[in-house]
């Protein structure tokens, strides 16, 4: 069962420098104020894995906190580039940053096979691409039918983290609105973190709600407007002037730096 | 004619809103793929099915989306399945029909690169990386391609090959390019309104081929430009 603690004390406990760390939600319910602890505790040498690394990994790139960058498209969806993310692989800023890239279907598949347990999954997929001599697939031949298809390892990261819509006393997790690979990265992952909007005495089923039993859990944390400027799906709204405005914020180094210590450094806890 | 007349921006996304008139489901990217398939609902095809890589398959937005996940898309959805459903259940097995992608390097072949520009070990530019569009590609039946006729983005080679891709057409601002039946190489079909196919050889990348009954596309109608500044102003 899921212990119900503060985010300061989830994020001590849970993240360690180093670990391999996947923070997911696919452009909705991203886990921004569990990032924002990992980057006040100042962890460094993580190996980040997000299928669309967004403004969160762009902030994390910028601040020094990772060594190795595990994706499957990094831009800043209908804005454009992700500087810090760009300014990291294409000149080492702050720190250099190595980067296994796949397609969105070889990450989805990584992620089903870790939360199955399986070494690795299949997929029709890679065949033709430069991708193939840069990241890590290989092909293996079908046993049944001899058809050849893409093979890529299982993720297994040391610690998921997620954000959901409520969380039961007992740290049953549900959330709903777009899905993503949430449940997947909990399950693939040796620990897991969930942060919430909100705590219910009851989880009332929703339409396409998906429930993470706190068995398989180790901390929810409470994190109101935990995922702005991405968005809880009926409580919260997506900040699309945010996502904009972060294309100039985060273009220069020292503005980048200097908005990072007003917003997320000196602040305490969820931040805007 | 209306009072303003249409920008080639605007005629190459009504061109591309007009290839979906027949088509059950169609998977787009964001930007301006998004509004042609979106104007498509409105002008040509009401029950076309607009599928988004975020898991929103049926989304009828009344806005055009900042991002491919905006809440909007869920809201409006006829349902909305995980990432692993979508690309293992719906995408792979070709359950959706047409695949509207850009892209920032295209070569002759059709073939897309969104990774790098530049050595891929020391990029000059670091693109945001394939995202859903290999498999999304290799999956649909048919693939168009929506991108700004430049000789940035029509390329003799390309730096990097994300996406092995055999569009049907390819949606420029300047006209339309479709394979040649006999080798697959991207040729100048159709030339939107005041175009010269002089400005569409200087705008690729490549020696251009220019089919012989080359046409022109039809002007945008009153209806179809009315429809789109109306959905783009909202």
């Amino acid at each position: 069962m899921a212990e119900i603690v503060e985010l300061r004390d989830a994020v001590a406990e849970l993240v360690h420098d180093g670990d391999a760390v996947a923070m997911e939600g696919f452009t909705h319910l991203i886990p921004f104020a569990a990032g924002h602890e990992v980057i006040r505790q100042g962890r460094r040498e993580l190996e980040l894995i997000r299928m669309t690394p967004d403004l969160l990994y762009d902030q994390l790139l910028g601040m020094g906190c990772a060594r190795r960058l595990v994706f499957s498209y990094g831009g800043n969806p209908g804005v454009g580039s992700l500087h810090r993310f760009r300014d990291a692989i294409e000149h080492g800023w702050p720190v250099p940053v190595e980067i296994e890239e796949h397609s969105h279907a070889g990450m989805a598949n990584r992620y089903a096979a870790g939360a199955a347990h399986l070494p690795f999954g299949i997929l029709r997929g890679y065949t033709g691409t430069d991708l193939v001599n840069h990241t890590n697939v290989k092909f293996v031949t079908c046993p049944f039918t001899g058809e050849e298809l893409a093979a890529v390892p299982a993720l297994r990261p040391d610690v998921a983290i997620v954000h959901a819509q409520e969380a039961d006393r007992r740290g049953n997790v549900q959330l709903w609105g777009i899905p993503g690979v949430q449940k997947e990265a909990v399950l693939s992952a040796e620990r897991a973190l969930v942060t919430v909007e909100r705590i219910v005495d009851e989880l009332e089923p929703r339409p396409g709600g998906i429930v993470i039993p706190g068995w398989v859990i180790d901390a929810v944390a409470v994190a109101p407007r935990g995922a702005s400027p991405s968005y809880a799906h009926d409580l919260t709204e997506r900040d699309n002037d945010f996502y904009k405005a972060w294309d100039t914020i985060s273009r220069d180094r020292e503005d980048f730096t200097r908005w990072m210590d007003e917003h997320v450094l000196d602040a305490t806890g969820v931040t805007a | 004619m209306s009072a303003e007349a249409a920008t080639a921006g605007e005629v190459q996304t009504i061109v591309a809103a007009r290839l979906l008139a027949d088509a059950r489901s169609c998977f787009i990217g964001v930007g301006r793929p998004s509004t042609a398939a979106i104007l498509a609902r409105a002008i040509v095809n009401p029950e076309l099915v607009l599928v988004y890589e975020s898991g929103t398959i049926g989304a009828k937005p009344y806005k055009i989306p900042l991002s491919i996940g905006d809440g909007e898309l869920a809201a409006t959805a006829d349902f909305v399945v995980p990432v692993v459903e979508m690309f293992n259940y719906w995408i792979q097995p070709g359950r959706i029909d047409v695949a509207f992608l850009g892209a920032a390097q295209v070569d002759r072949q059709g073939s897309l690169n969104s990774t790098v520009i530049g050595d891929y070990d020391a990029p000059k530019t670091r693109l945001p990386g394939a995202g859903g569009a290999p498999e999304i590609a290799t999956g649909c039946d048919r693939v168009m391609v929506v991108a700004p006729h430049s000789k940035r983005t029509f390329v003799e080679r390309l730096d990097f090959l994300t996406t092995r891709a055999a569009p049907e057409a390819v949606i420029t601002d300047l006209g339309v390019l479709e394979p040649d039946p006999r080798d697959g190489e991207l040729t100048l079909t159709r030339l939107h309104p005041g175009v010269t196919v002089e400005a569409a050889r200087e705008a690729t990348g490549w020696a251009l081929r220019v089919a012989e009954d080359l046409r022109h596309t039809d002007p945008p109608t009153e209806d179809e430009l009315s429809a789109l500044r109306e959905l783009v102003a909202r």
